[in-house]
């Protein structure tokens, strides 16, 4: 049960943003520039930095849906996530995206832990400045979006099949659309917006 | 000198925001609206609760610009550092303090947090709103946290501007910068 009570049958994050349509705003809108705005890293590559995040905090909702939503942009290769999480070292992924999950393994236990060499291996391995930024800010921010799901102890069905369909979704329309789904205040205030233009 | 080539004249996190001010927009919007906008939770206490996970955090120039505006607000520095040395025995509400108790655990880790932690705040008289602020204001401090240090930011020893940038905290919030460039 949450600690706190929270709109019925919204998993995870949904919960806690439908309870809280005022912070679930610029919450989306980070998730959808870090994960979903163009990017020299793909879209399938910054998803993988956020479930690995999400898998070393241990939070179920976060590293499952994330985790989908990557698959959807890796031709549905569920299998080389699962190999991301378990030892990105030997999963069939670039140099440059290993020495960046190192990076944001560093980041995981503290923003001090991050090293010169980190920094100096992955710009060996072709990052870029503003890539080695956005893949600070994800796992900065996934320290962030874990904590908030699981220090409200929200609702995490265990449904494979239901993170699957949300991350093809969410994968092609992006975070803040798919909130829509979930902060019926704010579609309220759209369409009163139109019905008002019209 | 800090992992990434950042404006060599801003502080702490008013770099990264400077180098990337997509991602600084959100950002700054979701401080405004946990930290300055109105709230059962005065500004002081919210303040206190993200200057006490900062340090928890070890994170100079957000646990420093923090207690700053904190002081701010509460016309008090002394209480500041009374909550980051020891929370428990700090002259401040038994609500804040059961408050700050969660938020220590969710700095840890959110399933830290256990029935109890909440139980004993709402026994203090807090509010559903307020322990969701609480939970959401560590949880992203633990961001803002990692990602000033994550980037090796320019932390300067200054009292003078923090304590200036607190004070334009305290009464502008955080949608527009606190330092001025060329200062």
């Amino acid at each position: 049960m949450a600690h706190i009570h929270l709109p019925e049958g919204l998993q995870g994050i949904r919960g806690p943003m439908a309870f809280r349509p005022e912070t679930a705003k610029p919450l989306n809108e980070l998730a959808e520039i870090l994960l979903h705005a163009p990017n020299s890293l793909t879209a399938g590559e910054r998803e993988l930095i956020a479930t690995y995040v999400s898998s070393l905090n241990d939070c179920y909702f976060c590293q499952t849906v994330h985790g989908a939503i990557a698959a959807a942009h890796l031709n549905d290769d569920e299998d080389l996530v699962r190999r991301v999480k378990a030892d990105f070292h030997i999963a069939d992924i670039s140099d440059k995206l290993k020495a960046l999950l190192v990076i944001a393994g560093k980041v995981q236990r503290g923003g001090k832990h991050v090293t010169a060499a980190d920094v100096a291996a992955a710009r060996a391995a072709g990052a870029t400045d503003m890539e080695i930024h956005d893949t600070v800010l994800i796992a900065a921010a996934f320290c962030m979006y874990n904590r908030y799901v699981d220090g409200l102890a929200t609702w995490q069905p265990q449904d494979e099949d239901l993170y699957r369909q949300r991350g093809k979704k969410t994968a092609r329309e992006g975070y803040v659309t798919m909130s829509q789904e979930y902060l019926p205040q704010q579609k309220n205030e759209a369409q009163e917006a139109e019905v008002k233009g019209a | 000198m800090p992992h990434i080539e950042l404006p060599a004249d801003l502080p702490g996190i008013s770099a990264g925001f400077a180098f990337r001010p997509e991602t600084a927009k959100p950002m700054r919007e979701l401080a405004h609206v946990l930290l300055h906008e109105p709230n059962s939770l005065t500004p002081g206490e919210r303040e206190l609760i993200a200057t006490y996970v900062s340090s928890l955090n070890d994170c100079y120039f957000c646990q420093t610009s923090h207690g700053a505006a904190a002081a701010c607000h509460l016309g008090d520095s002394d209480v500041v550092r009374q909550v980051k040395t020891d929370a428990a025995q700090a002259p401040i509400s038994p609500k804040l303090k059961s408050l700050l108790v969660i938020a220590g655990q969710v700095q840890r880790g959110g399933k830290s947090v256990t029935a109890r932690d909440v139980e004993a705040a709402r026994r203090q008289g807090a509010t559903d709103t307020e322990i969701h602020d609480t939970v959401l204001i560590a949880a992203a401090f633990c961001m803002y946290n990692r990602y000033v240090d994550g980037l090796a930011t320019w932390q300067p020893q200054d009292e003078s501007m923090y304590a200036e940038m607190g004070k334009h905290l305290a009464s502008k919030g955080y949608r527009t910068p606190s330092v001025q460039r060329d200062r």
